[in-house]
């Protein structure tokens, strides 16, 4: 079983597992994503990067989960990775050396969240816009804060 | 000798007459009421019979812009342009709840109705509105049309730009 095989030659790379659903999820520190990540495309066979997104705990310390999900083709796995990360230095390294697709999953998810990707040098808006402050999906973003670039009508009247 | 046959009207109704049956949509197209744009105007409700079925594929040439779909704010200004980029006379249709009102989007993103930048002379509600509703708005539109003033002779005052 493969998710046994992790756990036991990779016990030294992450803090904690657990199983979702069917799914293995380890949580790790921000330093050794690199190291794991490399080790489970090269020997374990992830080697499909699915996604990398947030979780904002407004109330936790520290506040930021990121969350790396990768799919390994030949044995129809997927694998969960957790990575804890505070509101004051929200860093974690870049994957695009190992994954092309990281590029602008990790665009949306630095303007989505503020959390930056160390070594990623384009980390430019990719679904909003230039001149957006903020970030829209953190929990203190203001739910119906807007920030038009047309300037709106003097009056809004109906039909006329 | 045949006789001379005339007939009299006023001028707008006359041109009012002429205008509302010769729509010609652009539709802006952005969402899943495009779905329900297309069932409308094809075979089975025909938006045809209303002499409005023939979407042009340039703003330059249409005078109905329609509004299918949910606005985000990165689009703003897009539809502007292309509202700025038609030739008057022209009329706007705000085609489903998203595009009247914003619809259930209420966020950082969504445009809260396209009225807020363009000027709009006819909404349609709904998520999607049925076919029946579109024709009636179309109808209603052309009742509109030619109950406004349509000055095209040199002498007559312009319409007010609409802004």
């Amino acid at each position: 079983m493969i998710y046994q095989k992790i756990t036991n030659n990779l016990k030294d790379l992450f803090d904690r597992s657990h199983d979702s659903h069917g799914m293995l999820v380890l949580e790790l520190s921000p330093e050794k994503v690199l190291p794991l990540v490399t080790r489970l495309k090269e020997e374990f066979g992830f080697d499909l990067f699915l996604d990398v997104t947030a979780v904002d705990y407004p109330e936790r310390e520290p506040r930021f989960d990121v969350v790396y999900h990768f799919y390994s083709s030949n044995q129809n796995k997927r694998i969960r990775l957790k990575v804890q990360v505070p509101e004051t230095e929200p860093v974690v390294p870049t994957l695009t050396g190992l994954y092309g697709s990281a590029r602008y999953l990790e665009r949306e998810t630095h303007e989505m969240y503020g959390i930056r990707f160390n070594g990623n040098d384009d980390l430019r808006p990719i679904l909003l816009y230039e001149g957006f402050v903020g970030h829209p999906l953190r929990k203190d973003y203001p739910i119906d804060m807007e920030q038009p670039i047309v300037e709106y009508r003097k009056q809004v009247e109906s039909g006329i | 000798m045949a006789m001379m046959e005339f007939l009299t009207t006023r001028k707008d109704e006359l041109v009012g007459w002429v205008r509302k049956f010769s729509i010609f949509p652009y539709p802006f197209v952005t969402a899943c009421c495009g779905m329900e744009f297309m069932a409308v105007s094809s075979t089975l409700y025909d938006t045809d019979r209303f002499g409005a079925a023939l979407p042009r594929f340039t703003p330059r040439q249409s005078d109905l812009l329609m509004v299918v779909g949910t606005i985000t704010h990165k689009e703003a200004p897009v539809i502007k342009r292309v509202y700025d980029q038609m030739c008057e006379p022209k009329w706007v249709m705000a085609f489903g709840a998203c595009a009247t009102s914003g619809g259930f989007y209420r966020n950082y993103s969504v445009l809260q109705g396209v009225d807020k930048i363009i000027p709009v002379d006819i909404y349609v509600p709904g998520c999607p509105p049925r076919p029946e509703m579109v024709i009636d708005a179309i109808m209603k539109l052309q009742d509109k049309i030619a109950s406004e003033r349509h000055p095209i002779l040199p002498f007559e005052e312009p319409n007010p730009v609409k802004v």
